[in-house]
């Protein structure tokens, strides 16, 4: 690495900029560090950045198209599933795409348990002339589905080293690496034997900048194209300078409270009810999110079309309520006005984690609402691993977490891990409904789309009356995109960042 | 080093230092991984959410990295383990990034040696020609202006100095880039945050130091003996100065690299701070040992320069001890 020292000011350039500050390459910024080349622990950025292709992808609703698989069809009721193969895609290497490289690239992230692929029932993936086959142990309809995770992107066999980890990123994706510094910075360059359109943009930059307040500072003083995720403060400043604009999308992400449901006060519904009730969702997105609108009314975001259920009761926000709920449940204001039940008092520990600025925020204003009903929560910031340690020791009372429902492009595969009736990390702990868990396995067989419907309504309406899980918020991403940058689109599932659409305003 | 030093001086100077640089090597590493050891949670889990993001850190996972790493064996095991690496130089991988350990320690450091080399330059130029400029006329309006200096740049934290760097330079002016790591300009504002909060002090000791020395008899008698004004500023105040800045520049060069965290974070600039921070919240071992230890060799290291440099400079008959 070498870096000119130059001692003394940058001349020539003063306030007046020329728009081309960026040159010819697209400077893009975001808060997200690559750790690693292993697929698993990519975060998909190199099929977002699209270097990287998975089998399948999913288009900007969220339905499955062709990747580096035209086609593909499942044959004995599910049990085994044919792909076929892109024809003529070259490596970035100039080596051929070829089923063995396919099926290679799969099956080494297959033994990586981090990969949701480890989960599927795969008994073999074979080559055949055109593509792969997969033979699954039980029928699975959502192989395509898991198959558009970024961690199942083909790679070509020289990326790999003797012991199967990457040591080379080469794919098939419009842009090919040029540099990489883990973990700050990627450069891009555009890939000239791609099969499909070529992208306008010849060069893309990556750096990872993990403050808010320089990022900002990055987008208003056009030191970069594309800078993602701004807080509310940073969005301000970018709507009032010139050149540069706001853009935003709905992401299929819920943050809400994990509840433990075996706990001897939280096992109760009318708790979990009266908790949910104390809380003033609208407040809280108004104060920490800066958009009212994403106070969740239910645990299904409406960006996720199919789940959301527009005629459900929304979850509402009624102090009065709670208390009286509390009261029947039998908890007593004692002297100091805390709520008392046999001796014990109504406390809770509330555990989450700061890598999403707004959690801690919003866990202390859970905390104000919840007092105001006579509930005691203590908070509690630490690393996010600890919500997993705790939910596997059982020590865990509440977590406000972040649920992304759509990790691959369907989320039937998240909804049914969320409510696994053994309990999931991130999903439900100590609860389970029979009911749901036969609408789960249900949809999972892939009924009528009229049976499907109603099996979705089941599942969110059982989460609706029994709040095994308590939705507080929807998620939004931004992003603020120089007016230089035309074309610019967002993808709420970001799949990808669809960069080769992008072109040079003129 | 000039011939003149005797080399008897020197060996025991080297020796020392290399005596407690291996001191220094074992007491970091095991101070290391007691404290990991010792910190709340699970290491497996950490090591799981640094490497796959939280949303795919499950039961399955963990025991994945559990099993692959040997996390399960007792922690003497795994500490052996790590000193008889060490002892034959081969530092491992990184736990999170599966990167070699040397590479990448490597290249946070040459990002963090670059910083201070740079503040460091800044802050004595700026300090040293603000002290001397002091020092002509003690108790002057410039000796006064550069008290005003010190006490305000040394009272402003790097986090605030920084930020007002940014909107001065870079928000408003449109000089510098704000953040990140990239073209040749974006050293310039981490280098600038440090090197002011430092050149307080340069200027307040090279002041002190260039009083002093000007007082001395010897700088009388060059004068007696004709020399100019300048040359006798170079040749005997600046010479005789730097006998005592130099140590200080060695103390000062330590606190910069232990105090280039902030900066670093605030400028997004990739260095030991940066390594250091994000090893201790995966409980990456290799690397986290490996910063610590490369960070201590630093102070040891500089401390050395700074003893043979004064060796070198210090025009007094060789075998008495610099002023300390």
């Amino acid at each position: 690495m070498t870096v000119v020292m130059v001692v003394g000011l940058a001349s020539g350039c003063g306030a007046t900029r020329a728009d081309d500050r960026g040159g010819d390459t697209l400077r893009v910024v975001g808060p997200f560090e690559i750790h690693s080349l292993e697929p698993t622990a990519t975060s998909g950025f190199f099929t977002r950045l699209e270097v990287a292709e998975t089998l399948v992808t999913a288009d900007l609703e969220g339905n499955l198209a062709p990747g580096l698989a035209s086609d593909w069809s499942p044959s004995q009721g599910g049990r085994t599933w044919t792909f076929e193969l892109v024809p003529d895609v070259t490596f970035h290497d100039g080596t051929p795409l070829t089923p063995e490289a396919a099926v290679d690239s799969l099956e080494t992230v297959r033994r990586d348990e981090a990969s949701p692929l480890a989960a599927a029932p795969i008994e073999q993936i074979a080559a055949t002339d055109t593509g792969l086959r997969f033979e699954l142990s039980e029928p699975n309809l959502t192989l395509p589905a898991v198959l558009t995770h970024y961690s199942t992107m083909i790679l070509a066999p020289a990326a790999y080293d003797d012991d199967d980890h990457v040591s080379e990123l080469i794919g098939t994706g419009p842009y090919r690496i040029d540099r990489i510094e883990l973990p700050a910075s990627i450069e891009v360059t555009r890939f000239d034997d791609w099969r499909g359109t070529p992208p306008e943009i010849e060069k893309v930059s990556f750096q990872s900048v993990s403050r808010a307040e320089s990022r900002a500072l990055m987008a208003t003083s056009d030191d970069a194209d594309v800078v993602w995720h701004l807080e509310p403060a940073g969005r301000q400043k970018v709507e009032a300078s010139d050149g540069v604009s706001m853009a935003s999308t709905l992401q299929p992400r819920t943050i809400m409270l994990k509840v433990n449901n075996d706990h001897p006060i939280l096992g109760d519904p009318d708790v979990r009810r009266a908790l949910s009730m104390a809380l003033d969702r609208e407040a809280m997105a108004e104060a920490v999110l800066r958009e009212p609108e994403l106070a969740a009314t239910q645990l299904m975001p409406p960006s996720l079309t199919t789940w959301s259920q527009p005629d459900l009761a929304p979850l509402e926000h009624d102090a009065d309520g709670a208390r009286q709920l509390l009261e029947s449940a039998g908890w007593e204001a004692d002297d100091d006005g805390v709520l008392t039940k046999d001796g014990e008092a109504l406390r809770l520990n509330l555990l989450t984690y700061p890598d999403r600025p707004e959690l801690p925020a919003l866990a202390t204003a859970i905390q104000a609402s919840a007092k105001e009903v006579g509930i005691e929560i203590d908070v509690e910031v630490t690393n996010s691993s600890e919500i997993p340690v705790r939910h596997a020791d059982d020590t865990l009372e509440l977590a406000l977490v972040a649920r992304h429902f759509a990790l691959v492009s369907d989320p039937l595969v998240t909804v049914a891990e969320t409510f696994a009736p053994a309990g999931s990390e991130w999903g439900v702990q100590n609860w389970s409904d029979p009911q749901l868990t036969a609408a789960v396995d249900q949809l999972l067989t892939g009924p009528s789309e009229d049976r499907a419907e109603e099996l979705r309504a089941t599942i969110v309406t059982i989460a609706q009356e029994q709040l095994p899980l308590v939705p507080v918020a929807w998620y939004r991403m931004n992003a603020a995109v120089q007016d230089r940058v035309e074309g610019f689109v967002f993808d709420p599932l970001e799949t990808s960042w669809h960069f080769s659409q992008v072109r040079w305003a003129s | 080093m000039t011939s003149s030093a005797a080399p008897a001086r020197l060996a025991r100077v080297l020796a020392g230092r290399a005596l407690q640089a291996v001191g220094v090597a074992v007491l970091v590493s095991g101070l290391c991984f007691l404290v990991v050891q010792r910190l709340p949670g699970d290491i497996a889990y950490r090591i799981a959410a640094g490497r796959y993001g939280y949303d795919l850190v499950d039961e399955q996972a963990v025991a994945g990295v559990r099993s692959e790493l040997g996390l399960d064996q007792p922690a003497w095991q795994q500490l052996l383990h790590w000193l008889g690496d060490l002892v034959r130089l081969d530092f491992g991988r990184s736990l999170v990034t599966h990167q070699p350990v040397l590479s990448e320690v490597g290249y946070f450091l040459t990002g963090t040696l670059q910083l201070a080399a740079v503040a460091l330059l800044l802050a004595v130029a700026i300090g040293a020609a603000l002290g001397t400029a002091a020092a002509r006329r003690p108790g002057g309006v410039v000796d006064r202006l550069t008290d005003l200096w010190v006490a305000g740049v040394r009272a402003l934290p790097a986090f605030l100095l920084g930020l007002l760097l940014i909107v001065v330079l870079s928000v408003h002016l449109r000089w510098l880039p704000s953040a990140g790591q990239g073209g040749s300009t974006t050293i310039i504002l981490p280098a600038l945050t440090l090197a002011l909060g430092l050149s307080g002090l340069f200027a307040r000791v090279t002041r002190d130091a260039v009083v002093e020395v000007r007082r001395s008899d010897y700088v009388r008698f060059a004068r007696t003996k004709g020399l100019g004004g300048r040359l006798v500023l170079l040749r005997h105040v600046v010479r005789n100065a730097a006998v005592v800045l130099v140590p200080y520049i060695g103390v000062q060069a330590v606190i910069i690299i232990e105090g280039v965290v902030v900066v670093e974070a605030l400028f997004s600039w990739q260095g030991l701070g940066h390594a250091l921070v994000h090893a201790v919240f995966w409980r990456d071992i290799p690397v986290l040992q490996a910063s610590a230890l490369v960070l201590a060799l630093l102070v040891v290291a500089v401390n050395t320069l700074a003893d043979l440099t004064v060796l070198w400079l210090d025009p007094r008959p060789r075998g008495q001890e610099a002023l300390r």
